[in-house]
């Protein structure tokens, strides 16, 4: 919470008059017994009705000084939380956005999402109440031991007993509360994930049978949360009875006191009326404090775990500076290629918190303009072999480089604006196409805009479409099929006219022959940018420059279709299963064609 | 818009229903109901007598010479007494309001999930499973929330306002009287002030909510705005929101927190009144000063309950529309029951006729019709076409997940509906691509359809589905933890433990549905060979994505748009030269 201070940096003003002003509206309110018990002393004892008037109208001002420190209180409070919990979001979104691929998997969107929203709504709320009752209820609490100090030491005395009694309890109550509340938590926690089990597993349960012995589970767990929570209820349920008990003991005290000091002349009647008034708003108070804590509680929580994100840096090292293409060799190579070299050079990877190394000595080298197929099963690599290029991840020995230049020493928005990704999972934004193209270039033109559809084999769709670029796409791109999305996220990298080209599994819902054209257009492209294709399927790179064969993070071969078949065990296991025992390659093409009619 | 206009009665009507549920279950725990009143009553009596026995005590203490320790001992014995009481049954009685809520939602949560055990299948895959676990989980414990607040605040709360008004008019009608008037201006203002603040606290929601879908967007997208470098764009869009969040938010915060201190400025309001009216009356003699206290600590009580009781009031409005929500889950019609005169099928050979049979999901959509096949004992049925063709279908109706609408469906002879849901399930082996797996350990996940099977049937099965050797190579062997999500196994090695459950029992008729791409070259080479192991002899349906499993089938039934277009053998489809032997020349159109 601490670090997190520094958000409320600029209103440092609202923080401070806020609670001074509760403060103010406290301490007029701890005037209230003491002008009733003039009214007693003074006013009924010698019949003074005007005086008796006049305090009431004393009352009455108090009443509304009061309410204009509250409502003054109330607005620099709301305005300090609100202020602070606004810096806040910005500054965590602002920092997600650093965060990089491998935070990102251990901390999980979902997660980010929750400290974004619940948890910051959670500290804004804390910090509102904080700034306004913090303060204000140990004032009235030692605002009122001091008034009834001022009135008499001797029957203040008891004060100085209950408060702190009161306060150990309330305070020892809750304390032994809030373990069980953890443990009810966990086991509400418990009984969800067997519901949601049981729905997803629905068909499997019925299946064998076992609806009984699930509902059974569900039994035991159900029983043991309810004891759980019934033990919970009997100890907070005494919090209110035991204050109760303590108060009207002080109030005991207070009347046998009072008789006495009464009796003997140094009190008098109205004054032990005050002094009972303040012990009633010592208990309100405590309440009202004993609540405040519980939000703080949370709110604290909630704080930690905010900071938690902000104490996750992103693991790419510094980044460089450099540009891809300077404007010479920008001179030199035009004539030539478009696309960019990329070099592997004896490349390690291993993910954070993972033992093993996910890729072990990659070495190859993508000439500019060639394609570049990568296959292998699932795990053995592949996804993260390309991430590396665009520097989603960094190596953790050996190096990469493009144009012979180090990705880490290059500037990462100059890296990633010369390299087009089309991820497996095809993601669209709420917008319109257009909107969505242009996250490719934002200053692309129409043209170049249909020219990347119609080479992504997205145009006829799009076209055939009301309002052609400017159609909604609802958010995650729900309006279209799997396939259309795939073809829209392949032309929204297009549209950058990239440099490296990388499609990641992203052809997996194009039937063959839309599969094939878009290989085929990719390749007649005028600035035919390097292409790095991954897939599980054979049929989809058997026509690449290079095929880079993974199994379990290393090369198993390199090569043509050709070659790779001659030479690379692997590779043939991968074809032969496809292609039906060396049959013609049918079946893979039929399957593909029938799961996308 | 004209459903909109009716709802209002309509809500108002299932509101009281929703009660009459409620109070059912209530009812169970009548006893702990009825002591929780009585001790309501009785805290609630108790003390608002003792600030009457303080004034009195107060009375007894007039001054210098005046005070009557033996009256004010005995008046303070008696408020000791009463306190002991009343915080005892204070205490009883939240004992009680928690006994009768947590137990009256631990039926209503066990009653939900039986119910979930027998809904039809139409229902679970027609719901969102977050729905349906929401209400049983967070619906309920709002439920919980409410109906406890309901139990501590609302009967105590009325009682407080009923009792604190006797004792005022017993003591003196016109200040009674000044209180009761002053008091409802405290409502009004709070409910002005709500009123007021509604609109802000919709447009603050409604802000949040666009902010949210942005968040949602940017940060579930992480890794495309990286990619585009859109991190920029993405800050300018969510600062805009976030600003406009900001100002909405402060509006809302604030107005809405002038609540408190006006209706505490109306509260010192009715203070002042019952001092002035007071005073005076105790000026005029009317009135004892000891009286006089007491009135002040009431006025200071009376004005607590009613904003408590309106906070209750919209906490059980809430509460009975999560109840709602939880009734509709209860009664949703079950699967019919089996007949009481179900047959067990026992032995079986696995003939399976389909004679005449008719299905669909929906009313208006016709599916399957007219559909008829006899597979004899050991025989192998491919179902062909592509995803989403309703190839499950078939799966749904030979378990019985769902009901044919017309013809049978036969097990050795035995009309399926005849016989029982569990025994005809036993009989089927099923493996789906959906990899279900408990959270627990493998072994409880292989033996879960013989819980008590020894470890060496279990290794058994594992080693016939080939998942042994992954098993023995985890550091906890059989006993490694599933985690909920399955997290720690690779989808691969799912599909073997889900083989390995059925390699346990084995039952006459397989269900198997082959992996399509997810799963890497060896470890499906593994699936397969595990398949073909059980399949021996076994009647079985396999949705078939290869071609070698689809040529040696016996039949093949080849589907489309949900429904069976073609059936037969690989030549005899290809002679027929329909959709089949279409989809089967397509390679060579390129």
């Amino acid at each position: 919470m601490k670090k997190l201070l520094k958000y409320l940096d600029n209103y440092k003003k609202e923080s401070i008059l806020g609670p001074l002003f509760k403060l103010l509206e406290a301490a007029f309110e701890l005037l209230v017994p003491l002008v009733m018990s003039a009214i007693i002393d003074q006013g009924i004892a010698q019949g003074d009705t005007s005086y008796i008037l006049r305090m009431c109208l004393l009352l009455v001002a108090l009443g509304l000084v009061g309410l204009i420190c509250s409502v003054t209180a109330q607005y620099f409070a709301a305005k300090a939380a609100v202020g602070f919990a606004t810096r806040l979001r910005r500054a965590l979104f602002g920092h997600i956005q650093t965060l990089s691929y491998s935070e990102m998997d251990t901390v999980g969107a979902s997660t980010l999402i929750t400290r974004m929203t619940s948890d910051i709504n959670q500290v804004q709320n804390g910090l509102n109440l904080t700034l306004r009752l913090l303060l204000r209820s140990p004032f009235v609490v030692f605002g009122s031991m001091v008034m009834a100090f001022t009135i008499d030491v001797q029957a203040a005395l008891v004060f100085a007993v209950v408060i702190p009694v009161l306060c150990v309890v309330v305070f020892g109550i809750m304390l032994a509360g809030m373990p069980l509340y953890k443990k009810v938590q966990k086991g509400v926690d418990r009984i969800l994930g067997i519901t949601r089990e049981n729905l997803t597993g629905v068909r499997v349960i019925r299946a064998f049978g076992r609806e009984g012995d699930e509902t059974a589970g569900f039994d035991r767990e159900n029983e043991a949360l309810t004891r759980m929570q019934t033990l919970v209820g009997k100890i907070s349920a005494l919090m209110n009875p035991v204050t109760y008990v303590i108060i009207n003991a002080g109030l005991l005290a207070i009347l046998w006191q009072g008789g006495i000091s009464v009796d003997t002349g140094r009190l008098t009647q109205g004054q032990v009326v005050a002094l009972i008034n303040y012990m009633s708003q010592i208990l309100v108070e405590l309440i009202k404090m004993a609540n405040l804590i519980i939000t703080i509680t949370k709110a604290l929580a909630c704080a930690a775990r905010i900071q938690s994100v902000f104490d996750e840096k992103s693991s790419l090292e510094e980044e460089g500076t450099l540009c891809v293409r300077t404007a010479e060799d920008e001179m030199e190579e035009s004539k030539t290629t478009y696309g960019a070299e990329v070099v592997f050079d004896h490349v390690g990877m291993t993910y954070k918190n993972a033992g093993a190394e996910s890729l072990t000595d990659i070495s190859f080298t993508a000439r500019p303009g060639d394609t570049i197929g990568i296959i292998g099963g699932t795990g053995s690599g592949k996804t993260s072999l390309v991430n590396l290029i665009p520097r989603f991840y960094d190596v953790s020995s050996g190096s990469v480089t493009v144009d012979g230049r180090d990705v880490r020493k290059l500037s990462l928005e100059e890296l990633r604006s010369q390299i087009g990704v089309v991820p497996q999972k095809a993601r669209l934004f709420a917008g319109t196409i257009r909107e969505n193209l242009l996250w490719g270039d934002e200053n692309a033109d129409e043209d170049r805009l249909w020219g990347a559809l119609e080479t992504a084999q997205a145009r006829e769709f799009v076209e055939k479409k009301e309002d052609g670029l400017d159609a909604r796409v609802t958010q995650g791109g729900s309006n279209f099929s799997g396939g259309q999305r795939q073809r829209l996220t392949i032309a929204r990298a297009l549209v950058r006219k990239p440099r490296i080209l990388i499609l990641d599994d992203s052809a997996s819902a194009l039937d063959f022959a839309t599969d094939a054209a878009l290989r085929r257009s990719i390749r007649q492209m005028k600035e035919a940018p390097t292409v790095f294709i991954v897939s599980q399927r054979t049929s989809s790179i058997r026509y690449a420059d290079r095929i880079i064969v993974l199994d379990d993070g290393r090369m198993a071969g390199i090569g043509t279709h050709d070659e790779l078949l001659e030479s690379c065990p692997v590779y043939r296991e991968i074809y032969d299963s496809q292609f039906d025992n060396g049959g013609t390659g049918a079946d893979e093409r039929r399957d593909q064609k029938w799961e996308q009619k | 818009m004209g459903a909109e206009v009716k709802k209002p009665a309509a809500k108002h009507k299932s509101q009281k229903d929703t009660l009459r549920k409620v109070l059912h279950y209530i009812r169970r725990y009548w006893f702990f109901l009825g002591l929780s009143l009585i001790l309501a009553a009785v805290t609630v009596v108790l003390t608002l007598y003792v600030p009457v026995l303080t004034g009195e005590a107060v009375d007894l203490i007039l001054g210098p010479g005046q005070v009557d320790f033996d009256g004010v001992f005995s008046i303070g014995a008696t408020i000791a007494v009463m306190v002991a009481v009343t915080s005892l049954a204070q205490w009883l009685m939240n004992v009680c309001n928690n006994k009768i809520t947590y137990n009256v939602i631990r039926d209503i949560r066990g009653e939900a999930f039986r119910r979930l055990q027998v809904l039809p299948l139409k229902y679970i895959d027609g719901h969102n499973s977050g729905d349906i676990v929401s209400r049983v989980i967070a619906d309920v414990d709002q439920f919980a929330d409410g109906l406890l607040m309901g139990f501590t605040q609302l009967f105590s709360g009325v009682l407080t306002i009923v009792g604190t008004l006797f004792f005022m008019f017993s003591i003196d009608g016109w200040i009674a009287l000044v209180v009761v008037c002053i008091t409802p201006v405290s409502l009004l203002v709070a409910s002005f002030i709500a009123g007021r603040t509604f609109s802000m606290f919709k447009l603050q929601s409604e802000t949040r909510g666009e902010q949210t879908a942005l968040i949602d967007e940017m940060i579930g997208g992480q890794k495309v705005v990286q990619a585009f470098g859109y991190e920029k764009k993405a800050m300018e869009r969510f600062d805009e929101i976030n600003g406009r969040l900001e100002k909405c938010s402060l509006r809302a915060i604030f107005f809405s927190s002038l609540t408190n201190p006006c209706t505490r400025f109306v509260n010192s309001l009715v203070y002042t009144g019952v001092g002035l009216t007071g005073a005076l009356a105790a000026v005029s003699g009317r009135l004892s000063v000891g009286q006089l206290s007491s009135f002040l600590s009431y006025a200071n009580q009376y004005t607590k309950p009613f904003n408590e009781i309106s906070g209750v009031v919209t906490e059980l409005q809430n509460a009975l529309a999560c109840a709602g929500r939880i009734f509709e889950l209860i009664e949703e019609e079950p699967q019919t029951p089996d007949d009481a005169d179900a047959v067990e099928l026992a032995d079986v050979q696995g003939q399976v006729e389909i004679d005449h049979v008719d299905f669909r999901y929906r009313p208006e959509a016709p599916l399957i019709e007219n559909l008829n096949l006899s597979v004899r004992p050991g025989e192998r049925v491919a179902l062909v076409g592509p995803t989403g063709c309703g190839k499950t279908t078939i799966i749904n109706l030979l378990m019985r997940f769902y009901d044919v609408n017309a013809g049978e469906i036969r097990v050795d002879g035995v009309e399926v509906r005849h016989a029982t849901r569990r025994s005809l399930r036993g009989n089927f082996g099923m493996v789906l691509q959906d990899t279900w797996l408990k959270a627990g350990t493998i072994r409880e996940n292989i033996a879960y359809a013989r819980p008590e099977a020894t470890l060496e049937e279990v290794v058994e099965a594992a080693k016939m589905a080939h998942a042994h050797g992954f098993i023995r190579r985890l550091p906890q062997g059989y006993d490694t933890v599933i985690a909920e999500d399955g997290g720690n196994i690779s989808q691969g090695q799912k599909q073997l433990l889900c083989i390995a459950r059925v390699m346990l029992c084995l039952p006459p008729m397989l269900i198997l549905d082959e992996a399509t791409s997810s799963i890497d070259t060896r470890t499906e080479l593994k699936i397969q060979e595990a398949f073909a192991r059980m399949m021996e002899g076994r009647t079985s349906f396999i949705v078939a994505h290869r071609l070698s499993t689809i040529r040696e089938a016996d039949v093949i039934l080849v589907m489309r748009d949900g429904r069976i277009v073609e059936q037969g053998r690989h030549e005899e489809l290809l002679r027929q030269g329909g959709f089949y032997a279409q989809l089967y020349n397509s390679q060579f159109e390129q």
